[in-house]
């Protein structure tokens, strides 16, 4: 789970480069943006990375070798083995909401959830990377001194003191390092409700 | 920032957000509307099973096919905007309390709406359906899901600049008896009329927005005459049958808040009730293709969601 908002596309454009096609785990981007983009996020992330990178529509089934982006003005939801949109109310006005995913990716998978904040100009996904954190998933904050907005990070880190900070240009190692090998079985295509 | 940080006082989030306001600006937790950290997931779940049993079989309503995540969400939310700390105390409250559950049906039904909502859709049914609509003498339409009725006027208003809405009619439906009735009124906030004039414009509209609607009882009224071809009732997706044969079916961004199998059967439902190339309007991020019935339609705008029944 990646959450990120002012100076996000440079940064991610990093780190999905950094990642091989091959990488295990699926990973979920939630980017702050305006309500009217168009899915331009996932064309220009795509131009990085091996990975396949889509907008998520509702019900999408989560599966490894994916990106996912969150689509602008819903809120993206982890549930078992897919995800789920709504229009609720921004949460400090922010739709998608970074904390909103970060919260239901903890609940629905606790420890195997790997959270990181990346730079960005408000405080949003400090409480999300708390809930991952205190589920015992693992927890990652890009460096702030390498963040074109610190106040993102530093949100982070002072709602999870103990999270590991990392300069962009290692974040992409340090997932290679803490993701399984190949994908185990409860990471591959899980059909929701046959 | 966003369009909805202004939207009306539909619904009971509102006033939640205003309590949320009220405790201050430090963000908590609660913010994000979930348990709290000791709350076992596993009973989590059951609770909130039972608590959608008993709402199904005490007053009817059934939320029990509804997307979790999303449920669990607002749940909580109610349950914190009324000081519990359990599922189970809100299932107590709203099982012996009608006022609560009503406030609960406003919490978990979908009330976010705009007139001319997402502009570029108003636009490609210009272009793409009105065509297609100008074919047949008479044009019955079913909004389901109609929420306040923004977008029931919205449509009237397009159909009226496209010479087609005396010939059409539109049954506009919601689960909600509450907000069917203020979809009646007419009157919606002035304070959104730029946005919606904006959204108008965007959408392809012809004249002034303005002429729609005068200033009276603190709001926009609208023209009595963009209610005339409007039947407007309560309708529940979930429970209900097809009550016609429609040439379009509008339900944008309702689906999402049920799970897949209920999907399912509600695409059934408007897959009955569709004449043979009739048109299906979808929300932005709803998709036909997870849903058995991808090849019974054609489409006719894959970033707009609308498709036309084939078969």
């Amino acid at each position: 789970m990646i959450g990120t908002s002012w100076g996000g596309l440079n940064a991610l454009s990093r780190v999905v480069a950094g990642l091989p096609a091959t990488f295990a785990l699926p990973i979920v981007v939630v980017q702050h943006r305006s309500p009217d983009a168009a899915g331009f996020l996932a064309e220009l992330l795509q131009a990085h990375t091996g990975l396949c990178v889509v907008e998520v529509d509702d019900k999408r089934p989560i599966v490894a070798g994916h990106v996912y982006v969150a689509p602008a003005n819903y809120h993206l939801l982890v549930e078992h083995g897919f995800f789920s949109l709504t229009t609720d109310a921004p949460v400090r006005y922010s739709r998608p909401s970074i904390d909103v995913t970060f919260v239901s990716a903890a609940d629905e998978y606790g420890r195997r959830t790997v959270g990181v904040v990346l730079t960005g100009a408000n405080e949003d996904g400090a409480l999300g990377l708390k809930r991952i954190a205190d589920r015992g998933g693992y927890a990652i904050v890009q460096d702030p001194e390498t963040a074109e907005g610190a106040a993102m990070p530093r949100a982070a880190l002072r709602a999870v003191p103990d999270a590991h900070v990392v300069p962009l240009d290692r974040i992409a190692n340090q997932l290679i390092a803490i993701a399984p090998p190949r994908p185990p079985a409860e990471h591959r295509v899980r059909a929701p409700l046959s | 920032m966003t369009v909805s940080a202004t939207e009306p006082a539909a619904t009971g989030r509102r006033r939640e957000d205003q309590t949320n306001a009220a405790r201050g600006s430090r963000p908590s937790l609660s913010d994000s509307a979930a348990a709290p950290l000791s709350y076992d997931p596993e009973l989590e779940r059951l609770e909130i099973e039972l608590l959608l049993e008993g709402i199904y079989r005490h007053y009817g309503f059934d939320f029990r096919s509804y997307a979790y995540a999303s449920i669990r969400r607002r749940l909580w939310r109610r349950i914190e905007a009324e000081g519990l700390t359990t599922v189970s105390a809100l299932q107590e409250r709203l099982l012996h309390e009608p006022a609560m559950m009503e406030q609960v049906l406003l919490d978990l039904s979908i009330n976010v709406t705009a007139m001319f909502r997402d502009p570029a859709f108003y636009l490609a049914f210009r272009k793409k359906v009105v065509p297609l609509l100008r074919t047949y003498p008479f044009i019955r339409i079913w909004h389901a899901g109609c929420s306040t009725g923004e977008e029931v006027y919205s449509m009237a208003i397009l159909l009226e600049e496209e010479g087609l809405y005396g010939r059409a009619r539109i049954y506009a439906t919601d689960i909600n008896e509450v907000v069917v009735h203020r979809a009646r009124a007419g009157i919606f906030p002035l304070e959104r009329m730029q946005e919606y004039t904006e959204n108008y414009i965007r959408a392809g509209g012809t004249r002034s927005f303005s002429e729609y609607y005068v200033a009276k009882y603190d709001g926009a009224l609208f023209s009595p005459a963009l209610q005339r071809n409007v039947v407007f009732s309560q309708h529940n997706l979930v429970t209900d049958r097809s009550f016609a044969e429609f040439n379009v079916i509008l339900c944008r961004n309702v689906l999402i808040y049920f799970d897949r199998d209920l999907q399912t059967r509600v695409h059934r439902l408007f897959h009955e009730s569709l004449v043979h190339l009739g048109i299906l309007c979808l929300g932005s991020k709803e998709t036909l293709r997870l849903s058995r019935y991808e090849d019974s339609y054609e489409e006719l705008s894959s970033a707009e969601k609308i498709y036309r029944k084939v078969r």
